[in-house]
């Protein structure tokens, strides 16, 4: 394999060429969405261009063309996520459809009055409130996994939390607010040995690592498409065939169903019965084509090159003064959430977005998590694996200019 | 291109330094809470009436640099003047920050014309407004104020911050 280049990569990303403000963009916000590479572009124009038609239906050129492409993308996710079948990997929407198809399809199904799900502090609010919206409609209770000073889940108290009422377990891979990447893998163990299937949210993990569905032994595993270098509306659920066939479908409509009259309706078989309508095909198809670029790079080398950047953004922000890092979990992604004394994150984003700096600020949709930390809201500098060790110079001087207005 | 920088003006960094008539009332008249749920920011306006007149009025609270600012040099403008003059500002003010206001017309806005360059950040207008909010709703004596309460009568399309 070819050696790392990241220039040779940027080159692949038409956007990184703008300039914001008169600066060249240094965009550090690839947590909340990340670039696409012109292979993606170029793969959405073509498919638009030459062979869009609705799928699944008609018996001419163009839908059976739309038709093979749309499942071949279903393969490409399938090998890069290694699921077992092609029927495991649902198109849906996002990871947050995803997660609610799980909550409707599974948990109103499974879940009653007095059972207990478990979640953790680090949970997006996309892993919160669907199961908030089903505690309430069923009465079951909501438990909570708490974290450490460093941002690291709590793997006793984990343990503790489980009784003969623990029904299902809700657990964020990476956490988008800190980085932290939680040990996702012992604590599906734990929950099987306690017969509780596990549902992982991975929007932050599938960017940043290899993700292997059945060496997790997951249950269920969410990612959105968007972060992932593909276009937005399309995103992944995987499931255990087995699991998937016992539960409801989400939405009702054409193409989840094998036939209807009024009398009654027979569901397709998975993973069509979860795709009611007319799916995102474009987009489908455009996030095949993403994982496609990033298997040609190699998510191990995407990964030892964000390790290094994630050491290199550390170590300097840890030199200026007034700067302190949230979350400092030993094992992190390249996701550094940060305050500076007296700044408020909104007039560091204003004043970063000045020098060309694009970073997220807010409460990242994790309150509990600013909460914990007694923060309203952070600054984020999220890298990707076509960031260089410039545009993380870029953003330290972006910290000290902030720091000089403020003086 | 706007320049952005323009907005963090020293007489903008003076009153986040150093707010002017920060802290509560002993006895307020009105008062009420605005609320930022975009970024969890809060500010409470505190006043009192001279008969007419606004004669004392504070505000405390957690927030950016341009809330606290615009929060600081609201309460300096607003002292001493009526409710119906008050009323006046806060509407000159929302359409200023909003870019609707033509500055070169008859106005009251003054020294508050240093936020006029908001309306280029559209994610940062709530920021600026959120004191004008909370004012509106001590005037009224609602409790609490929202950037995002649809009942707000100040609501306005001010573009929207993404979570």
């Amino acid at each position: 394999m070819e050696p790392f280049n990241v220039e040779r990569i940027r080159a692949d990303f038409p956007i990184l060429q703008l300039q914001v403000n008169g600066k060249p963009l240094v965009y550090l916000d690839n947590a909340a969405s990340s670039q696409m590479p012109r292979q993606v572009i170029d793969r959405l124009v073509r498919y638009q261009t030459n062979e869009h038609a609705n799928i699944s239906r008609a018996v001419h050129y163009l839908s059976e063309t739309a038709t093979a492409e749309y499942e071949s993308a279903r393969s490409k996710l399938q090998s890069f996520i290694n699921a077992s079948e092609e029927r495991e990997v649902i198109f849906t929407s996002g990871a947050t459809d995803a997660i609610n198809l799980v909550m409707h399809g599974y948990g109103r199904k499974f879940i009653k009055a007095g059972d207990e799900i478990i979640l953790t502090t680090l949970e997006h609010h996309s892993n919160i409130v669907p199961w908030q919206m089903l505690a309430e409609e069923t009465g079951a209770k909501i438990r909570v996994v708490p974290i450490d000073d460093a941002g690291e889940l709590l793997i006793d108290e984990y343990e503790k939390l489980f009784n003969a009422r623990t029904r299902f377990v809700g657990v964020i891979h990476v956490s988008n607010a800190l980085g932290s990447i939680n040990p996702v893998k012992q604590m599906i163990a734990f929950a099987h040995a306690h017969g509780v299937p596990v549902l992982v949210d991975g929007a932050q993990a599938v960017p940043h690592m290899q993700v292997d569905v059945q060496d997790l032994d997951c249950d269920f595993y969410a990612f959105s498409g968007h972060k992932l270098c593909g276009p937005t509306g399309i995103g992944v659920l995987y499931g255990k065939a087995a699991l998937l066939e016992k539960m409801q479908p989400f939405k009702g409509g054409g193409d989840m169903i094998l036939s209807v009259t009024f009398e009654k309706t027979t569901y397709n078989a998975i993973p069509h019965k979860f795709e009611a309508g007319t799916p995102p095909i474009a987009a489908a198809i455009g996030l095949g084509a993403a994982v496609d670029y990033l298997s040609a790079i190699g998510m191990d080398a995407i990964a030892m090159h964000e390790r290094d950047l994630l050491n290199y953004a550390t170590d300097q922000l840890n030199l200026v003064p007034g700067v302190r890092i949230i979350g400092t979990a030993k094992n992190k992604a390249s996701v550094i959430s940060f305050t500076i004394d007296g700044v408020h994150p909104h007039d560091i984003g204003t004043l970063l977005n000045q020098e060309g700096v694009a970073v997220r600020t807010g409460h990242h949709c994790a309150q509990p998590v600013m909460q914990r930390f007694n923060v309203p809201a952070t600054s984020r500098a999220s890298f990707s694996f076509y960031n260089s060790m410039a545009e993380v110079d870029a953003l330290i001087a972006g910290i000290r200019t902030v720091q000089k207005v403020f003086e | 291109m706007a320049d952005y920088k323009a907005l963090y003006q020293e007489v903008i960094l003076d009153h986040n330094k150093k707010p002017r008539n920060y802290g509560t009332l002993a006895h307020a008249s009105h008062h009420a809470v605005g609320h930022n749920p975009l970024c969890g920011d809060h500010i409470s306006v505190e006043l009192n009436f001279d008969r007419e007149c606004i004669d004392c009025i504070a505000f405390e609270g957690e927030s950016c640099a341009i809330c606290k600012a615009s929060a600081s040099m609201m309460t300096a403008a607003i002292k001493g003047k009526s409710r119906a003059d008050g009323e006046i500002l806060i509407e000159e003010f929302l359409a200023m920050a909003t870019g609707k206001l033509d500055l070169d017309g008859p106005n009251h806005i003054g020294r508050l014309a240093v936020f006029a360059g908001v309306c280029d950040l559209p994610t940062r207008v709530k920021c600026a407004i959120l004191p004008w909010h909370t004012l509106h709703a001590a005037f009224n004596s609602v409790a609490s104020a929202s950037t995002e309460a649809e009942a707000d009568p100040m609501h306005g399309p001010n573009g929207n911050a993404k979570t």
